[in-house]
């Protein structure tokens, strides 16, 4: 088995099944109906890229393995997704923030990797980057609406952003496999990925009025499996049946 | 196989989207292609969107149909590339979908969104999204009538 190219796609599906997870936690305690349905529209395309990249790992693992052993029975050290996404969801502003920090990565991410030399990996990127620009558009549009709101919103907005931005650069810091996907080039060069999301996560901020903090620092190990405290809770629910009632089936 | 590929298209014409039970899987650009090998007859169908949930109901229906017409010998296939677009929805299909109450892709101008309801074009979106994944949530400032939007992609 190619290790590197299975852990390098398991990044990427356990973003989106951690983020999918974080979504549906809102699923009936939407701040109005017409949210509530977004947010779980959206957990439910991260979850079908999910599984068409935990399809592909599974058969490249070649162990007899399925993409629900890859997502229910690993446990967090084994999780490659960014610490970004598993941060709790907050109140809405802190969800809408950590939302629109990972869309602006992943629009870029999916378009470039339309590119690799992976067929496979390539015919996922094409279909994941169409849904991944309505989320962007959404996401893009409330962080607008609350920086430039009411005061109230603005102030919540700006200390979700304070709070999560210090998370996002990890999506863009390559890791162990992203240097060697990009050398084999079945993974794009996430340099470049760093600047179009730069851009466009500033334009944004700034007609929203929202400060980007400072501070340089970033956190970040998750792509190497050390995770934030939150992850664990995460993997508790989202896993418990499988857990408690092994080989179950719905 | 003694059937044609002609004559399985047409008992898949049977088989209607679930969200949208007036529209087949062929109008929607579900249902890419049918080959009829020696000893088997192989579907091969794509997803609207990764995470649509009604795709293991059409493969369960598409099983039910082709077996209901004493064909057995088959196998279901997704494939993802070429990406599913609303391209692949026939001019068939989309007039359905306006009859039906959804307005149709418009891929020209998706600022301007014909009204299911009384057709004007005086209509504004509401929410990118809707009960299902493929629908945005529009209303009509002429009739006053909210309405699904089928999304292009």
């Amino acid at each position: 088995m190619d290790t590197n190219k299975f852990n390098y796609i398991l990044q990427q599906a356990d973003n989106c099944l951690i983020l999918g997870q974080r979504l549906g936690e809102w699923c009936g305690h939407g701040p109005i109906l017409e949210q509530d349905i977004a947010m779980t529209n959206i957990s439910l395309d991260l979850i079908g890229q999910a599984r068409l990249f935990y399809q592909y790992a599974a058969e490249l693992q070649d162990e007899g393995k399925t993409e629900d052993d890859l997502a229910y029975l690993r446990d967090a050290w084994d999780f490659r997704n960014v610490k970004l996404v598993e941060q709790p969801n907050g109140d809405f502003a802190q969800t809408i923030i950590r939302q629109f920090l990972y869309d602006t990565f992943s629009c870029y991410y999916y378009e470039a990797l339309k590119e690799s030399n992976d067929e496979r990996l390539a015919s996922i990127a094409a279909k994941s980057h169409k849904e991944t620009l309505y989320h962007v558009k959404w996401s893009g549009d409330w962080v607008l609406r609350l920086g430039d709101g009411t005061s109230e919103s603005h102030e919540r907005a700006q200390s979700a952003l304070d709070l999560l931005r210090p998370y996002a650069d990890e999506l863009v810091i390559p890791s162990e496999a992203d240097q060697k996907a990009a050398e084999e080039g079945y993974g794009p060069d996430l340099g470049k990925i760093a600047e179009l999301r730069s851009e466009k996560l500033n334009a944004v901020l700034s007609e929203s009025t929202l400060n980007v903090p400072e501070s340089g620092f970033t956190h970040s190990g998750g792509k190497d499996g050390r995770h934030t405290e939150h992850l664990g809770y995460i993997l508790a629910d989202l896993q418990f049946l499988q857990r408690a009632y092994p080989g179950n089936k719905w | 196989m003694v059937i044609s590929r002609e004559e399985i298209m047409k008992i898949l014409e049977e088989v209607k989207d679930p969200e949208i039970p007036v529209i087949s899987i062929y109008d929607l650009g579900i249902l890419r292609d049918v080959r009829v090998n020696e000893d088997d007859v192989e579907v091969i169908i794509t997803p609207t969107y990764t995470g649509c949930p009604a795709m293991l109901e059409i493969q369960k229906d598409i099983n039910n149909q082709l077996k209901k017409e004493g064909i057995n010998n088959f196998r279901v296939t997704t494939v993802l590339s070429p990406a599913w677009s609303t391209d692949f929805m026939t001019e068939e299909g989309k007039a359905k979908l306006m009859e039906y109450g959804i307005s149709p892709p418009n891929p020209s101008d998706e600022n301007d969104i014909e009204c299911p309801h009384c057709h004007s074009h005086n209509t504004k979106m509401l929410s990118q999204f809707g009960s299902t994944a493929c629908k945005a949530l529009y209303k009509c400032n002429d009739c006053q009538e909210p309405f699904y939007y089928f999304k292009c992609h």
